[in-house]
């Protein structure tokens, strides 16, 4: 079973510090979600995790060994990523970008092993891509390339599973959709951790919630345990309304603090 | 047109060009003249055109076109803009400059090699330097412009060194730099230049397929498990080679590594390491094309081929470059 550990994490950038004492872990089968306002140091997090950036102090483990010093290909076969930033150079065809997600066990464009063909029409099939896999990514709506990266991510089968914001920009329709695949991928056995923006469907949808705030996690547990006005206040910076109701957590921004 | 096909037919198309430029020039040979100078019988006059000028004329247009077009489309693929070409970065300028350089101090008298390592010493300079502004430089344009500015300085130093030029003889050997052309090269200029541009040509194509994971950015692309670093370093390595080897054989040859890989890249699904080869082979049959028509031109003083290749690559490259598709870059 692979298991994502990180103990003391500490990211600098030149002078600055941007995320420290970081100490998390993400095991299959459970949805982790990251919140915090822009510049808590969310995406350094996650890059230090996944050793695309050496952390100044702490470690970051998969299996037991430092993801930092993993040859880049074993770790993808860990782990997949899904970057805030998903510029696409080329108008390429939608199975192919979903094809790239089989980088790291090898698979070259054009010809796929039996394998990598069924973990791509897997993953085709799983986001719903099916009618749009012969068209050209530049062709396509925000939701649609959205659902296309997502559709990468799973193809690598790998066990593991970080996306940065992969709901940004997505309307309320599109965004439930990601988080609904998220939750498929965890029920299937796959452990995701995952950065939003949107606390309700964070609460919703997450087994756990940690609250970034200065390049610290200041609050981790359940969405039960953690999820309250003070702490919203002390996050964000903002006034919020807290409830729950039968559909789960109701949460309202009400003024600025 | 299936991708198949499309190798198949130039690679049909590239040898019918090279033996066309066997047959045809000042003096049209017949078929049966060429093939038995081919074959090392027949006139010895024959025997020396054939052997001597045009074969390996057309042979050099054809390595020097792989080469540009191949380096090309892997800078597009790295650099991740269909702009990105040896010539327009100021890679071949820069190139040009350090082989001028060797002749105007006579260093390529002393060893047949030293004007290949000049051409590639300057191509790999180049390559390096716009490779580790590609690190810092997010904006592709700037680094275009970065390219610009190369070539312009290249270009500066060039015509210093011509305007500094001792007599007229180095002067003319100078100029062939600055213009290009595959004219009077022979095996032995091919054979001082070929091993270099092959490890080179070598390098690229086992580095493709991590082109194709440079389609979903640096950041993703290390996320599906490439090593950026290799990476950029087999590029860079890749194509200062390729384009320096190709520059000590012709001199400044621009524009084919934009046009070749612009259209062929539709046919191969815009993946930038299916498009290395036909790229390759579009680019050597482009130059050889060009050759020919060089020389049949009924112009005065024969045209150089790197000043055609600029007369129909200049153009198609502000039509690309206008035409460009918005990416979310």
């Amino acid at each position: 079973m692979t298991e994502l550990i990180a103990n003391n994490i500490k990211v600098d950038a030149g002078s600055a510090t941007l995320v420290r004492d970081a100490s998390l872990s993400l095991k299959p089968g459970e949805l982790v979600a990251i919140l915090g306002p822009n510049g808590a140091g969310k995406t350094s997090l996650l890059r230090a995790l996944l050793g695309l950036v050496a952390p100044a102090s702490g470690t970051a483990q998969l299996d037991g060994e430092d993801s930092a010093s993993m040859p880049a290909a074993r770790r993808a076969r860990l782990v997949s990523y899904l970057p805030q930033r998903r510029p696409l150079a080329w108008p390429n065809k939608v199975r192919d970008i979903v094809a790239l997600g089989r980088f790291a066990h090898g698979a070259a464009l054009g010809r796929l092993s039996p394998q990598d063909a069924a973990a791509v029409a897997t993953a085709i099939a799983a986001c719903d891509l099916a009618a749009l896999a012969e068209r050209n990514a530049d062709t396509l709506s925000g939701g649609e390339i959205a659902r296309v990266h997502f559709a990468r991510a799973l193809a690598a089968c790998a066990p593991l599973l970080i996306a940065d914001e992969p709901t940004a920009a997505l309307d309320p329709l599109h965004q439930l959709g990601i988080a609904q695949l998220l939750r498929d991928f965890v029920a299937d056995g796959g452990g995701a951790l995952v950065v939003l923006h949107d606390v309700s469907l964070a609460a919703r949808f997450a087994d756990r919630l940690l609250w970034m705030r200065d390049g610290q996690i200041i609050a981790a547990g359940s969405p039960a345990e953690t999820l309250s006005r003070e702490l919203i206040g002390d996050i964000y910076g903002v006034q919020a309304h807290v409830a729950k109701d039968a559909h789960g957590f109701d949460i309202r921004i009400v003024a600025q603090q | 047109m299936t991708p198949r096909l499309l190798i198949v037919l130039l690679i049909v198309a590239s040898v019918i060009a090279i033996l066309a430029a066997c047959f045809l020039g000042s003096t049209p040979m017949s078929g049966q003249r060429v093939i038995t100078a081919l074959l090392g019988q027949g006139s010895a006059g024959d025997i020396v055109v054939l052997w001597e000028i045009r074969l390996p004329r057309a042979l050099t247009a054809f390595v020097v076109g792989a080469a540009l077009g191949t380096s090309g489309a892997a800078l597009q693929g790295l650099l991740r803009n269909p702009l990105a070409d040896p010539g327009v970065l100021g890679v071949t300028a820069t190139s040009s400059l350090t082989a001028t350089f060797a002749l105007y101090y006579g260093f390529a008298a002393t060893s047949a090699f030293l004007l290949p390592i000049y051409a590639i010493g300057g191509a790999l300079a180049a390559t390096a330097l716009l490779a580790a502004a590609a690190i810092r430089i997010r904006s592709v344009v700037t680094l275009i412009l970065l390219g610009v500015g190369l070539s312009s300085f290249s270009a500066a130093a060039m015509s210093l060194l011509l305007n500094l030029a001792p007599n007229p003889f180095t002067l003319s050997d100078m100029m062939n730099w600055l213009l290009g052309s595959v004219a009077n090269r022979s095996f032995a200029d091919l054979q001082f230049a070929l091993p270099f541009m092959l490890a080179g040509l070598a390098i690229l194509f086992a580095s493709r397929r991590g082109l194709s994971a440079l389609t979903l950015g640096e950041e993703a692309a290390s996320g599906i498990g490439l090593n950026l670093r290799r990476q950029r370093i087999a590029v860079v390595l890749g194509a200062g080679l390729a384009t320096g080897a190709s520059v000590a054989l012709a001199g400044a040859i621009g524009f084919v590594g934009i046009v070749a890989p612009h259209i062929v890249r539709p046919v191969f699904d815009h993946d930038p390491a299916r498009s290395l080869l036909p790229s390759a082979l579009l680019a050597g049959l482009i130059l050889v094309v060009a050759d020919i028509g060089v020389r049949l031109m009924p112009t005065t003083s024969e045209l150089k081929l790197g000043v055609v290749a600029a007369l129909i690559g200049a153009p198609a490259f502000i039509w690309i470059a206008v035409r460009r598709r918005v990416t979310y870059d």
